[in-house]
Formats: structure tokens, C-alpha cells, sequence
């Protein structure tokens, strides 16, 4: 019985762990190896044998990555608060009120859903050029929203219909008004799907490349990813380390919240497939 | 503001039906000026000859005629199918095998189920970074064993050589996407009652048995919901491809989107980079159709 769980449990699962946290190890190898480790190519690649936080200091001195990092807080803040804010108001109106064409709507959100950036960069960067949006780090808020809206209204509609409609119904009764009953009875029972919408909307727009690549051009407008790809990436052997110590960095702030609410994410994501 | 006032305005909304448009309000502004306007406009941009700084004239389906007989385009649609064919058939496989593993109570088993999550988790370009360094021809780890262990006289030129890179694009691709559908699945799994599984028992079913005829059987309508947007993701995929390889060597790895990337924005032709994302369309409606059924019905 040991063996066969060994055989169908333990090891594939032991494989699996490899491979999928293999390059999370390389990641921080890298940024601890001092560069004569780095192009040494006798030296056994899996340890580093003089640790150093040499790339680290040169990351957050001589880079603008500090920058970078605050940008793409910045950007991933704003997008997330516009876009959950908008998208509980657009999900209680099509999860509780009807309205004409209450339908239409709700399937044209699913299809933006799927609509994926890379069909809009072209035509966006035509239009943020005309309206003067271009290179400037706010445009990136309105831009970001339309991947999150879709997907965190149509989990926040998933969210809302768990909660039984009877509570609303007998506030209704007793005379309290629409707005009422939605900001004080169905607002507080909204919470843990508020927070799924926010983590998600956090990661996404933290993960963001194509806009961010394409309508930022001064160096100290960029995000994380872009300035990375961008600033350090110079075909230059020496930038190896600097570069995983700045892909491990920018890892954090998502790596952080997932953790503290894994939870919510899992139902977050298996929630928004179901409905 | 007291809360009578807050009745009779509501009251007020409510009663003439404007409380449902009124809320829909800032995300109708949002997604219409910033994503049904912009489609609208790529389609138009599609079929003018625009460059940046010029707005062009309406050239019909000529970017369209001749991207078909663009080599670097056919390649490019080759590349594309393969990515996507290949990446979503072993990321479902393998992501089902994961969630079926973590679906069983073992030490530490929520500990993993978090941890074996994050390559999906971390922004794309990051991790992408990592294995462009993994698959650096002269300092890849990879290379060094192989070398080490006899297998190989001299190293693979893993992103330098069209296939090695194609190949390695492609794990690189299932890497992040197994937990996507293993998140998918443990959710399906959970939802499967497990006195279907004792019954078959009674009758004796074997495990493989039962996988096939209850597990499998119940978790098609999650599978084709799953393949479909793993499909649509994986296919108008950009930033790994532009992280590891910026369709090189020799434009041989692009996918759609890198491709239009690179001529609409470095190139300067909007139109083109507009027509070969407009490519991508038919092939989006139909996924978003058939991703509509299948919620449908599972619902």
C-alpha cells in the first residue's frame, strides 16, 4: 500500500514540485551569485558558493527600479479601486434590477471578457495619442479597466447571487429604499466576493505588459516588467543578476497577497468559471 | 445626509426604471470608449494603409491579401496553431493530474495546493526572464548536465536554432499555465460526490476505471470552459514570447500578436499590426460563442 501511494502520490507529485518551482530557485540562485559564479562555466550551476546581495544594491541604487516598483503600485491601486467600484454598481444592477436590455448587457460584458488586449493595443495607442494620454502614467488607469471590469463584474454577479434576495425583499417592506438596501444590507454581505475582486484586479494589472510596454515611453514612467525588459535587458552578460534580483522583487507584492488570501482566490477564480 | 432623504431619492430612481442604466453608467463609459471603440477602430484600421503619423486611406482587403502570401505571416500562423494545439493539450493533461494529486489528503497538502499555484500567480515577464536565462545556450543548466553526464557532445542552442526555441516556448508556456487548469479542477473535483466512487467500488471498478467513467465523464462541461479560455489566452499570447525570444531567431517563433507587435509599433505600420490582429478575430467569436454554450449549460 506504502509503495503504491510512493508510486501514484509521492513521486509525480515530487516531480511536479520541480518542475513547477524550479524557476523560482533559479530566480533567487541568481540574484545571490556574484558575477564571476555567474559566467564561470566549470562551476556547478545548481549553488552559489559566495552569496552576495551585490545585484540587490545595484538594482534599488543604480537602476530606476524603486521607481518602477511605485509606478506600477501606483497604476494597479488606482485601476483596482475604479474598476471594483464600478463593476460591484454594474453587477447588483444586473444581478437585482431589471432593466431593458439588463440582458444585452450582461453577455456583452462576458464577450469584452474575452476580448484580449492584444487586438486593442494598435487602435488604443491611436487614440490616447490624439487625446494626449500617451506617455503619461495615469492613462494606464482607464486603459487597465477594460480587462478588469469584465472579469470582476461577472464575479461579483456570481458573488451577488448567493446572497438570498429574501433579505433585501423584507427590507423592502419595512419601506427602506434601493440605494438603502444596497448600501447597508447587501454592501457588508458583499465583502469576502469584494475581496476576491480586488486581489484579482491587484494581480492583473500588476502582471500588465503590452499596454504598459506600448504607451510608456520615458524611462521613469515604466512599470516593473517593461522597465526591467527594457532598461536592463541589453544583451549585456552582466545584468543577469541584477535582472532575477529585480523579477524576484517585482514577484513580492502579488506573492504576498496571494498568501494571505489564497482562500478567496481559489473561489474567486473557480466561482467566475462557473457562472 | 439623512437616511428618509436617501429613501425618496431612490424611491424616485427606482420608480422611473433609471436605477439599473444609472448603475451600469461608469462601466458602459469606461468599456465603451476605451474597449468597444477601440475594436470598432482596429477593424477600420485593418483594411487602411495608416503608419504612424499618417492616417491613410481605405485600401480594402489588401493588408489582408497580402499578409497570406507573407512568409513571415504563414510561419506565423504555423507557430500559433502549434503553441496553442500542443501547450493546451499537455497543460489540461498535466494541470488534471495535479488537481487529482492534490485532491488527496496528505501532509502538508494545503501548503502545496498554495505553493504549486504560483507560476500563474507571478506577472508572466518575470518568470519569463528566468527561463530565458534557464535556456541561455552557454550558461544553462541544462547544457551543463547534459554535458556533464555524457548525453551530449556540445550544448543546444536552445533559443539560437527555429524548433529548439519553438519547443522551449512551449514549455516554458505549459510551466505557467498547469495551475490555471489545476486551480479549474480542484474545484470541479471537489464538486463530485464521493459516493460514486464507493458505489463503482462495490462493483468493482478499478481506479482507471473510475477515473474515466465518473471523474472524467462529470468534469467534461469544466474541461471545455477551461479549453476554451486557455485557448484564447494561449494563442493571442505575447508576453512570453516577446520576453524569451522577440520571435527570433529570424522571425521564426512569432505568434499573432508578437508579430503585429513588432510591425505596428517598432515597424510604424498600424494598419498592418491592426489586419494581423483582425486574423485573430473569427477564430475569438467562435471560442467566445462555444465558452457561452458550454457556462449555459452548466448552469
Amino acid at each position: 500500500m506504502t509503495a503504491r501511494r510512493w508510486l501514484t502520490l509521492y513521486v509525480p507529485l515530487g516531480a511536479f514540485v520541480v518542475f513547477l518551482l524550479f524557476p523560482f530557485y533559479w530566480m533567487l540562485l541568481t540574484s545571490l551569485k556574484p558575477n564571476n559564479e555567474l559566467v564561470s562555466v566549470t562551476a556547478n550551476p545548481f549553488i552559489v558558493v559566495n552569496p552576495t546581495l551585490e545585484h540587490i544594491r545595484y538594482l534599488l541604487t543604480q537602476t530606476r527600479y524603486p521607481r518602477w516598483f511605485w509606478n506600477t503600485m501606483f497604476v494597479s491601486v488606482g485601476a483596482t479601486v475604479v474598476s471594483v467600484a464600478a463593476s460591484y454598481l454594474a453587477a447588483y444592477a444586473i444581478a437585482r434590477v431589471r432593466f431593458r436590455g439588463d440582458e444585452t448587457i450582461g453577455i456583452g460584458i462576458y464577450m469584452a471578457y474575452l476580448i484580449p488586449p492584444a487586438i486593442l493595443f494598435i487602435p488604443l495607442a491611436d487614440i490616447l495619442l490624439k487625446l494626449g494620454m500617451f506617455n503619461r502614467l495615469w492613462s494606464l488607469i482607464p486603459v487597465y479597466t477594460t480587462f478588469l471590469i469584465p472579469f470582476s463584474t461577472w464575479l461579483l454577479i456570481g458573488y451577488l447571487k448567493t446572497i438570498p434576495k429574501e433579505l433585501e425583499e423584507a427590507a423592502y417592506v419595512d419601506g427602506a429604499g434601493r440605494l438603502r438596501i444596497m448600501t447597508t444590507i447587501v454592501l457588508p454581505l458583499s465583502v469576502p466576493g469584494l475581496i476576491s475582486a480586488v486581489i484579482f484586479c491587484f494581480t492583473l494589472s500588476w502582471n500588465e505588459y503590452l499596454y504598459a510596454l506600448v504607451f510608456m515611453s520615458s524611462p521613469e514612467l515604466k512599470t516593473v516588467p517593461v522597465g526591467l525588459a527594457t532598461e536592463l535587458v541589453r544583451g549585456d552578460l552582466y545584468q543577469w543578476g541584477p535582472l532575477m534580483a529585480g523579477a524576484l522583487l517585482g514577484c513580492l507584492p502579488v506573492v504576498i497577497l496571494y498568501f494571505f488570501f489564497v482562500e478567496y482566490y481559489v473561489a474567486g477564480l473557480s466561482g467566475a468559471l462557473k457562472d | 445626509m439623512k437616511p428618509g432623504f436617501v429613501v425618496r431619492v431612490s424611491g424616485g430612481v427606482d420608480r422611473r426604471g433609471w436605477l439599473g442604466p444609472l448603475l451600469m453608467t461608469p462601466t458602459v463609459v469606461l468599456l465603451g470608449g476605451f474597449l468597444a471603440y477601440p475594436l470598432v477602430l482596429g477593424v477600420w484600421l485593418g483594411f487602411k494603409d495608416s503608419t504612424i503619423g499618417s492616417p491613410g486611406v481605405f485600401v480594402g482587403l489588401e493588408n489582408y491579401q497580402y499578409l497570406l502570401t507573407d512568409p513571415v505571416f504563414r510561419v506565423t500562423a504555423f507557430n500559433t496553431a502549434l503553441y496553442t494545439g500542443v501547450t493546451v493539450v499537455f497543460k489540461l493533461a498535466l494541470g488534471l493530474w495535479l488537481a487529482i494529486l492534490l485532491n488527496q489528503k496528505f501532509a502538508g497538502y494545503r501548503f502545496w495546493r498554495s505553493v504549486l499555484l504560483l507560476p500563474y500567480i507571478v506577472p508572466t515577464v518575470l518568470s519569463a526572464f528566468a527561463w530565458w536565462w534557464i535556456l541561455d545556450p552557454s550558461f544553462s543548466f541544462i547544457n551543463w548536465s547534459l554535458l556533464r553526464l555524457g548525453i551530449l557532445d556540445r550544448g543546444i542552442n536552445f533559443l539560437g536554432d527555429a524548433w529548439p526555441a519553438r519547443w522551449s516556448l512551449i514549455v516554458a508556456n505549459i510551466w505557467r499555465g498547469i495551475p490555471f487548469f489545476t486551480v479549474g479542477y480542484l474545484a470541479g473535483l471537489a464538486a463530485i460526490p464521493k459516493d460514486l466512487y464507493e458505489a463503482a467500488e462495490i462493483d468493482g471498478a478499478s481506479k482507471w476505471q473510475q477515473f474515466w467513467s465518473i471523474t472524467w465523464v462529470l468534469l467534461i462541461p469544466l474541461t471545455t470552459i477551461l479549453t476554451v479560455f486557455s485557448t484564447i489566452f494561449t494563442f493571442t499570447d505575447f508576453q512570453l514570447i516577446w520576453t524569451i525570444t522577440r520571435g527570433g531567431p529570424a522571425n521564426a517563433t512569432h505568434l499573432f500578436v508578437t508579430l503585429a507587435y513588432q510591425r505596428a509599433i517598432p515597424g510604424g505600420s498600424m494598419s498592418e499590426g491592426a489586419a494581423i490582429a483582425g486574423f485573430t478575430l473569427p477564430l475569438l467569436l467562435i471560442l467566445a460563442w462555444a465558452a457561452l454554450r458550454a457556462l449555459r449549460r452548466q448552469t
